[in-house]
């Protein structure tokens, strides 16, 4: 793992503007990905950590604003990208698989004319060129290539997933980001894909945004992580010290949301009702305190501090500083 | 007959209703309701329709007398005696017009509403007797909605003894079957979720669910059904009328432009003959469908025209 | 393949239907109609015409299962009685020297109709809150009201009449043959226009935001988002992408259209004297000519169900997902 990071996000904030009211997706959030790592980024579904992504791509549509932060690729600013210059700079650089391969595949439209508009688009190659092409990064997905003139629906839930992670690296990007790529997959499916991107990641070198919402899958696959809560960040480390010992008490009720195969039986609590009950106070523990209106909970949780080497939390009353909560 | 057909229009109203909480899909009635009030476009299409139907109501008094008696004054353009000219016949035209409001208004939401009526049991049936049923009753309605409608109208017509009476009959016997194949789709998915099961489950008799489960989350598409179903109404009778298969004694909009066909208006320039009555079918029927693309974009938010230039940071 | 027989079995029902609803309304309407018509036609006509008449509604005393069998194979082959506006012109004859008119102008009006009312639905989906999307729908709603064959006076007297651009009644110039010359063709084609143009204008609103409405949906849908970081251009996400496959509900939306535009088609002939099946029907209903209306209706209603047919045929040709199963 290099240090030069190649994505840096700093100060990020996203709005959406709704009727008569606006919600604040992400709140001031900053990170950065560097070469050949593999970040993790977890949080509950509306937590806004596909608003993150989705900002990386410059995907966001109306009514979602960047109202706020920079984000940096390899030195080059993001949000100043237009027109012809985004399009091209999209897919090349930074590549993007979609929570469900089967919304995310056109459904009329052949596996391989899919995978050939890429070259076709980006490289202005030839269709017959094209289509070797595309049948090689079938292969290192190990997927048939005949499989090129098939349409989506004819291919099972796995088969269309690594098809989509074929699509994702036909231009060797040197960012990947995964919204929750087998969260639609069951786990035998969920496990083979995931083997199969740690490989690749070995093999060619790409960064990686791994969004999830299950931590035990990103401890698994990631070198840092983040943990993000109401739009803001509340924790960010090198993996398996956050997995070993979370600091803030909405890393531990996210960690303890899946239950463990091993070991003895324990109660399962929902995410915030248990923090919440044993305080008694109301508010959600998460945060310093409610906001009377409690519409923008994110503007009452700090920001993020080192507290050691590589180590960083949002500080709060109860972030234990000494080991795991709850 | 203008474009928007049941059926038609329909297609351009996807339900794509808000699903996500049950409170939400309970009771939409109040936002539906509020929001279509606060709508420009319904504002617009419910002034013109009020000032349609108080000219019909007091179109005795407006114009008294008969509109049709002939006279001799005949074939004059518009002046300040008779506003909109004179027919071949000497009739006023003006009069001829507020007079066929009544019955092709009358006539337009007669239909529409008994045409919405038949394609909600039918639609509704459908959904929640499922199986035989609903095979049963999808494969009739596509029957008639394949059948094509006119020619249909003209054979009905045509053998039916000649009257308004028989005008209506047909019109809704041709009308139905658009609104049921829209209201059912809605059915189909409002039945297959959860409280409609639970409330089978518990043992509620079909009526009550079909009634008080079912239908009060229909509220947005049954009304944008009527709506394309008396604008179907009114089109179809005209051009009903038009081909002289109406009562051609009965002063309707359809009448009036038949007379004004038959007395050769278009050829002797006498354009203020056939202009009124077909102005006032266009303008009910732009007005009834823009109630409707109000309520289309009052439960579906997508549809909405956004307002441009929202810089991005 | 089950989709294409299980449809074609349906359009057979439905044809069975018309042919069942012909039979049965002379029949089981009070003599009236077909009486009246009988005394208008009695002079014109021989005896054995007659008889076949009188078969062809029912007045003969025959058990009703035979007249119905009878019935139905009359009209399968091609039998549907004598005209009597056109006497002796048998029903058929009338219909074939009519329907190629008919087919003309409902096929170009439909053809323009759809190709620039869906174009126009897909730009103004695609740039929403544009000029297209703000300014046409509303403009061509409201030229939507109008029913056809108002539209069709207006622009006949306006194009016609008052400026003398266009030619206002038949389908090509008095005193000319049909034959294959250029002069004839152009006069066709002037022919053609105002009529034409009429369907389209009223037609093409529904279209426009029928296209419009299953684009916005389409747009949402998670291939598109793919699509756009695939960094393809931007038109052809609009047309492989997303129109690709908003055109699957509007092609179904054409075939069920298909009988109401042959209705615009038949009333706007109408208005422009145009020798087609529409004016021909005008004629049977005011010369109580019943055959020749049962027989339009019919023919109108198989034409209709053939459409279909080839609109099934081509589904399933554009949505893989029908051609498995």
């Amino acid at each position: 793992m290099s240090t030069t990071p190649i994505l840096e996000v700093s100060n990020l904030r996203v709005e959406y503007h709704g009727d008569n009211r606006q919600v604040v997706a992400v709140n001031d959030v900053s990170f950065s990905i560097g070469e050949g790592e593999i970040f993790g980024l977890a949080g509950e579904s509306g937590c806004g950590k596909s608003t993150v992504a989705n900002s990386i791509m410059r995907l966001l549509k109306d009514p979602a604003e960047i109202t706020g932060g920079q984000i940096r690729f390899k030195g080059r600013d993001l949000l100043t990208l237009r027109g012809e210059e985004l399009r091209r700079f999209r897919w090349k650089e930074i590549a993007m698989i979609f929570q469900s391969a089967m919304n995310s595949l056109n459904p009329v439209m052949t596996i391989g004319s899919q995978m050939v508009d890429i070259f076709t688009t980006h490289e202005g190659i030839s269709v017959k060129q094209a289509r070797v092409r595309s049948a090689e990064l079938l292969r290192l997905v190990s997927i048939d290539p005949v499989r090129l003139d098939s349409y989506p629906h004819q291919l099972s839930g796995g088969m269309r997933q690594r098809a989509v992670i074929a699509m994702a690296l036909a231009l060797q990007p040197s960012l990947l980001i995964m919204d929750e790529p087998t969260t639609a997959l069951d786990v035998v499916v969920q496990q083979e894909i995931m083997a199969q991107i740690s490989d690749l990641q070995r093999q060619l070198g790409f960064s990686v945004l791994f969004i999830t919402h299950d931590m035990s899958l990103m401890v698994e696959l990631s070198h840092r992580m983040a943990v993000m809560h109401s739009g803001r960040l509340v924790e960010m480390a090198e993996a398996d010290l956050l997995f070993a010992r979370p600091l803030h008490p909405y890393t531990s009720s996210l960690m303890n949301a899946f239950p463990p195969l091993t070991g003895p039986r324990i109660r399962l609590t929902g995410l915030s009702d248990a923090v919440r009950a044993a305080d008694g106070s109301g508010s959600c523990a998460f945060h310093v305190s409610c906001p009377p209106d409690r519409i923008n909970c994110s503007g009452n949780i700090p920001d993020l501090r080192e507290v050691e080497q590589g180590r960083f939390v949002a500080e709060h009353p109860r972030t234990n500083l000494e080991g795991a909560a709850a | 007959m203008s474009v928007t057909n049941p059926s038609d229009t329909v297609a351009l109203a996807t339900p794509d209703a808000p699903t996500s909480a049950p409170a939400s899909i309970r009771r939409p009635r109040h936002g539906l309701i509020r929001g279509i009030l606060g709508n420009r476009k319904a504002a617009f299409g419910a002034g013109v329709l009020l000032v349609f139907a108080v000219v019909a109501l007091a179109a005795p008094l407006l114009a008294p007398g008969n509109p049709s008696l002939i006279t001799a004054i005949a074939s004059q353009p518009p002046s300040a005696e008779h506003l909109f000219g004179t027919t071949a016949k000497g009739q006023d035209v003006l009069a001829l017009t507020m007079h066929g409001a009544r019955t092709s208004l009358l006539v337009g939401f007669v239909v529409g509403a008994a045409a919405t009526l038949v394609g909600l049991l039918v639609g509704v049936a459908s959904a929640y007797f499922g199986r035989v049923i609903d095979d049963l009753l999808s494969l009739v309605t596509n029957v008639f909605l394949l059948i094509p409608g006119l020619p249909l109208l003209v054979i009905l017509a045509a053998f039916l003894p000649p009257g308004i009476g028989t005008v209506v009959v047909v019109l809704i016997i041709t009308g139905w079957a658009g609104s049921a194949r829209v209201l059912r789709s809605q059915a189909l998915s409002i039945r297959s979720k959860d409280f409609v099961a639970a409330a089978v489950v518990t043992g509620e008799n079909p009526l009550r669910i079909m009634f008080r489960e079912i239908l009060p989350n229909m509220a947005s598409i049954v009304m944008s059904t009527f709506l394309a179903c008396v604008i179907f109404g009114i089109g179809a009778q005209a051009g009903l009328e038009f081909l002289g298969l109406g009562d051609a004694s009965v002063v309707t909009w359809g009448t009036n432009l038949y007379w004004a066909s038959n007395d050769g208006a278009l050829f002797t320039g006498a354009w203020w003959a056939f202009v009124p009555s077909g102005l006032c079918i266009a303008l009910v029927a732009f007005a009834l469908a823009m109630v409707n693309y109000a309520v289309d974009e009052v439960t579906n938010p997508r549809l909405r025209t956004k307002k441009k230039g929202r810089t991005r940071a | 393949m089950r989709f294409i027989v299980r449809r074609l079995a349906f359009y057979l029902l439905a044809f069975w239907v018309s042919i069942t609803l012909n039979f049965l309304l002379p029949r089981f309407m009070p003599g009236d109609p077909v009486t009246r018509m009988f005394a208008q036609a009695a002079n014109k006509m021989q005896p054995h015409q007659i008889e076949q008449l009188r078969q062809l509604f029912g007045l003969d005393e025959r058990p009703i299962w035979q007249q119905y069998l009878t019935y139905v194979h009359n009209i399968f082959t091609g039998q549907m009685g004598v005209s009597i506006s056109r006497f002796p012109t048998p029903v058929s004859e009338v219909i074939g020297s009519q329907i190629g008119w008919t087919l003309l102008l409902g096929g170009t009006a439909l053809v323009i109709a759809v190709v620039i009312g869906n174009l126009l639905g897909i730009l103004a989906a695609w740039r929403r809150g544009g000029v297209l999307d703000s300014v046409f729908p509303p403009i061509l709603v409201f030229v939507g009201s109008f029913p056809y064959f108002w539209l069709a006076m207006a622009a006949l007297y306006l194009f016609g009449v008052v400026l003398g651009w266009f030619p206002i009644r038949h389908a090509f110039d008095a005193g000319m043959t049909p034959e294959l010359s250029w002069t004839f063709f152009s006069s066709v084609a002037t022919h053609l226009f105002l009529p034409a143009l009429t369907i389209v204008l009223v037609s093409i609103g529904g279209w426009m935001l029928g296209m419009r409405n299953t684009m916005i949906a389409t747009t949402a849908e998670d291939y598109i988002l793919m699509a756009e970081a695939k960094g393809l251009t931007n038109n052809r996400i609009m047309f492989r992408y997303a129109a690709r496959n908003a055109m699957l509900p509007s092609v179904t939306a054409f075939g069920m259209s298909f009988g109401f535009i042959v209705g615009g088609a038949l009333l706007t002939e109408v208005v422009f004297a145009y020798p087609g099946v529409g004016y021909q029907l005008l004629a049977a209903v005011q010369g109580l000519d019943y055959p020749l209306m049962q027989g339009i209706f019919l023919t109108i209603t198989a034409a209709v169900l053939v459409a279909n047919f080839i609109v099934d045929i081509v589904y399933v040709r554009l949505d893989p997902r029908v051609r498995v199963s």
